[in-house]
């Protein structure tokens, strides 16, 4: 299992990194999103996967909370980088009239 | 109670609360208020120079990083003290006179702020006794004469003057720096006492003579000397105020405080005498020659200043030749040399702060300071004339003015060293009293046309801006307080002599002092017909011939033309740099995020994979695996084909569609992962990015086919295959290889510890619930951004109240 879903966040980083090369502000974003996606495939795997019960006392044996404690921090701080910059994306798109990276250069002399 | 370290923080916090005075006391200048600091300073100052010149020292310590040796230690003796009576005196005299100088338009709170930060900074630098300390005072007095160059910042020749002056000064700090560090390292001590007590043991060392010119390169940008002098002119952009305070009276002596407070390290090498003598002499010529070509009244003093400032520098070289004799009745000869150095400090001091503020009143009465608009002055501005007679006399060398005998002491000084056979002087020596005295009599040119063509010839009213008329008494109080010191110092020189600038000696040569060498000098006005006298006399002659013919000689600076000068070359130097800097920044800042990622990625291939491959540390241990039911391939391969089909995706909403797959494909491994707190937070979360996504698209344009080239693709999917492959095989090798036992068993004991069941929630409620809470402030933070992204507009022009 472990192995497995090592595999598959492979995939998905691989994904997510094409995502993040491409021009398109819209695929960038989603590829950050699949990015955390990822990151929290990895951290739950370091920690074994399927070992006991769930982490709350008196069910038995539990499997490790810390990941999990971790996992829950980073999927909110996830949400807040996506909404920060899909309205990051409108504004630009709405000043600027463009969402494609190579145009959004700026000025040199800036 | 540590009294004196105390004194050098007074002006910091009174550079606190300066603007705040400034805001809420109206009615009231605000340098009323700043005058009280420095004169309570200079009094209090005053009060210690019965303990001082008795030959006591006061040591003071406050620590700040002792463990690294590191501490404020307040060192005050004779030269310290010296120093800080000037800093403390003319800064008083110099408040005053801005009162009157500065109309209360100007931004005056920022003004005295600067300035109290630089009193502060100088008085540091004149008593830290520890190396480093004096470094940062040292570039606080830089980073004070910067903003003091730049108030009027609307002009671009203060902004570009300001510029300047830190670049040299802080490039000649940071060398300094270096300079110390290596001094430090040698003796084992940050202190300067301490390096002075056992010099005997670091001479022969190999950093020594690079040490030596490190620092010494400091001293020559601070105290703008040849060829780092070019700062000094253009920093006259500054009010006059700050010119005759920093850029003749202070700031730019502490070049020359430095060159004397080691000179008992490295004075006695043939290196330091000739680097000393030898650019300080030749800066004295240099600066004297052209200030007689400059028109503008400043300049003309500029250059002045950076000629006397070699006098000073050249003296304190020629004194350090008596460490090289040792201590004997011949080489206490040479220590005269430092005595006149010492004394003509401070004479400078009085007759060029009097002069700047001159040319500030003669400015402000007439609109400009062109000699070339002005003269006339003398029967409407008469007092004015009066203290700019006494000023550049002095300057000049004429009797009686305190000037006239620090400038034979200059000449004898000149003449001892020139007999001498040490150093090579047996060839060369006979140059330096000539150069002196050639430089002399520019000296007494350039002063006479300051004051002849600014007082006296035709009154021009139609070339100025307003009528001449004399100004508020007050602005001249200063300026006739320093006037009269001049001539006092004439009559009664053995006062700051016995008091100031004996104890001052004994600092600068402890082992003379040690063996009861008397380094005091008797200084007398009249010394029957010497030779020094008879160059005194050739220097008025040839002067006053050179002022009349000078029509026939200006040709001469036509062979030095600004297209080949100094500034020239400076000005090249930090085109071509900024140029060419700029050239290669813009070779790889494509300003394009595609580059910027292929950079980060790169280097991740390369940087983890790269080093996996030729330190061969990569271990690979399959893990043991808990066991896949068929639900969890299902899952899995769902996933990864959702993934991949991301990439082929031609619609945004399909797109998104595969992104939820992906996020509640998670969710469901959360629950087979027994995390049932994580699979509610993600399915929650997923549900809400979903609609945000759908929200934002409602405003976005559609996904266009990427028209990338076909090589760019190639390159894309080559690194992004790089980074997946690196990615899995670390996560595999790390899964295969466990350091030490998890940490986790800790937290299995949150009912007792924390009071919860859930370990999870325990964790992110109790043990680490700073961490939430900064979490939450990020989420809000990440709120505020998303607000005003949305919500704010910026003004599409802005105010532009700069000039280009």
């Amino acid at each position: 299992m472990e192995t497995l879903v090592t595999i598959l966040a492979g995939v998905l980083v691989t994904v997510a990194t094409y995502l993040l090369l491409s021009k398109s502000l819209i695929r960038v974003i989603i590829g950050t999103a699949i990015l955390t996606h990822a990151g929290h495939l990895l951290i739950m795997t370091l920690a074994k996967l399927k070992t006991g019960t769930v982490p709350i006392v008196g069910e038995g044996n539990p499997v490790d909370p810390l990941p999990q404690a971790l996992i829950l921090t980073s999927i909110v701080i996830g949400f807040a980088v996506t909404a920060v910059s899909l309205v990051l994306a409108y504004r630009t798109y709405q000043e600027l009239g463009t969402d494609k990276l190579d145009k959004l250069r700026g000025d040199p002399d800036e | 109670m540590s009294t004196i370290v105390l004194a050098i923080f007074i002006p910091f916090f009174a550079a606190a609360i300066i603007p705040f005075l400034y805001k809420y006391v109206k009615n009231i200048h605000v340098g009323w208020f700043a005058i009280l600091v420095p004169t309570a300073l200079f009094l209090y100052l005053a009060s210690l120079i019965p303990t001082i010149s008795s030959g006591d020292v006061i040591v003071q310590t406050m620590n700040w990083i002792p463990s690294y040796g590191i501490n404020l230690t307040a060192y005050l003796d004779g030269l310290s003290l010296t120093l800080a009576l000037l800093i403390s005196g003319v800064g008083a005299l110099v408040i005053l006179y801005s009162i009157y100088y500065l109309s209360s338009r100007e931004a005056l709170g920022s003004f005295y702020t600067y300035l109290m930060l630089f009193m502060g900074a100088m008085l540091g630098v004149v008593m830290a006794d520890n190396m480093l300390v004096l470094y940062v005072f040292w570039e606080l007095t830089s980073i004070s004469s910067f903003l003091l160059i730049a108030f009027w910042y609307q002009r671009k020749r203060s902004r570009e003057g300001a510029k300047k002056s830190l670049i040299i000064t802080v490039s000649g700090g940071i060398s300094m720096l270096v300079g110390f560090i290596m001094v430090g390292s040698m003796a084992n001590t940050w202190s300067i006492r301490e390096v002075i007590a056992d010099v005997g043991t670091i001479n022969e060392h190999v950093l020594f003579i690079p040490a030596m010119l490190l620092v010494l390169l400091g001293a020559f940008t601070k105290s703008a000397q040849f060829p780092f002098h070019i700062w000094l002119p253009d920093a006259m952009e500054a009010p006059t105020p700050v010119s005759a305070y920093l850029h003749s009276a202070t700031m730019v002596k502490a070049g020359i405080y430095l060159v004397a407070r080691f000179t008992p390290v490295f004075g006695g090498e043939a290196v330091w005498f000739w680097a000393v003598t030898g650019v300080g002499i030749f800066t004295l010529f240099w600066g004297s020659f052209n200030a007689v070509r400059q028109t503008d009244l400043k300049a003309l003093l500029a250059y002045s200043t950076i000629s006397q400032l070699g006098m000073i520098m050249s003296m304190f070289g020629m004194g350090s030749a008596a460490l090289y004799l040792g201590y004997s009745t011949e080489s206490v000869i040479y220590t005269g040399s430092t005595f006149a150095a010492l004394f003509h400090l401070v004479n400078h001091s009085t007759f060029k702060g009097a002069l700047f503020m001159i040319v500030g009143i003669v400015d402000h009465s007439v609109g400009t300071r062109d000699i070339r608009r002005l003269g006339g002055l003398i029967t409407l501005m008469p007092v004015t004339f009066t203290v700019a007679t006494i000023g550049s006399m002095s300057m000049a060398g004429l009797p009686p003015f305190n000037g006239f005998l620090s400038k034979e002491m200059f000449f004898i000084s000149t003449l001892d060293i020139s007999e001498a056979s040490f150093f090579g002087l047996g060839s060369w020596g006979i140059l330096i009293p000539v150069i002196a005295w050639v430089a002399s009599v520019f000296t007494f040119v350039y002063s006479t046309v300051f004051v002849v063509k600014t007082f006296l010839g035709p009154y021009k009213e139609e070339k100025l801006e307003h009528p001449a008329h004399e100004p508020k008494p007050g602005m001249l109080v200063s300026p006739i307080i320093l006037g009269l010191l001049v001539i006092a110092f004439f009559f009664v020189p053995n006062m700051v002599g016995k008091h100031l600038i004996t104890p001052a000696m004994g600092g600068i040569f402890p082992t003379f002092a040690a063996e009861g060498a008397d380094l005091g000098q008797h200084i007398h006005a009249w010394h029957g017909f010497t030779p020094e006298l008879v160059m005194t006399i050739g220097v008025i002659l040839f002067g006053v011939l050179l002022f009349l013919t000078r029509k026939y000689w200006a040709g001469v600076y036509s062979l030095f033309p600004e297209k080949r000068s100094i500034n020239t070359f400076y000005g090249f130097m930090l085109n071509q740099i900024e140029e060419k800097s700029t050239l290669i920044t813009n070779k790889y800042m494509t300003r394009y995020l595609r580059d910027y990622m292929v950079y980060i990625f790169t280097f991740f291939i390369l940087g983890i994979g790269g080093t996996f491959i030729f330190t061969g540390a990569y271990k690979f241990t399959l893990p043991e695996n808990a066991s896949i039911s068929n639900f969890e391939w299902l899952i899995v391969l769902a996933m990864m084909a959702a993934g991949i089909t991301v990439l082929f995706a031609k619609s945004r909403l399909t797109a998104i569609v595969l992104n939820s797959i992906l996020g509640f494909g998670i969710a469901i491994l959360f629950v087979l992962f027994r995390a049932p707190d994580l699979a509610l937070t993600q399915m929650i979360i997923e549900a809400v990015t979903t609609v945000l996504f759908l929200v934002a698209y409602y405003f976005l344009p559609e996904l266009d086919k990427e028209d990338t080239r076909k090589k760019t693709k190639n390159i894309n999917l080559f690194i992004s295959i790089g980074v997946g492959v690196v990615f899995t095989a670390v996560a595999l090798g790390v899964q295969g290889n466990r350091a030490f036992e998890t940490i986790s068993s800790f937290y299995e004991n949150s009912y007792e510890l924390a009071g919860g069941n859930n370990m999870v929630n325990a964790i992110l409620g109790d043990f680490r619930a700073f961490d939430t809470m900064l979490e939450v402030i990020v989420l809000l933070i990440a709120g505020i951004g998303v607000y005003t992204f949305i919500r704010v507009r910026t003004k599409k022009e802005s105010d532009q109240i700069e000039d280009k």
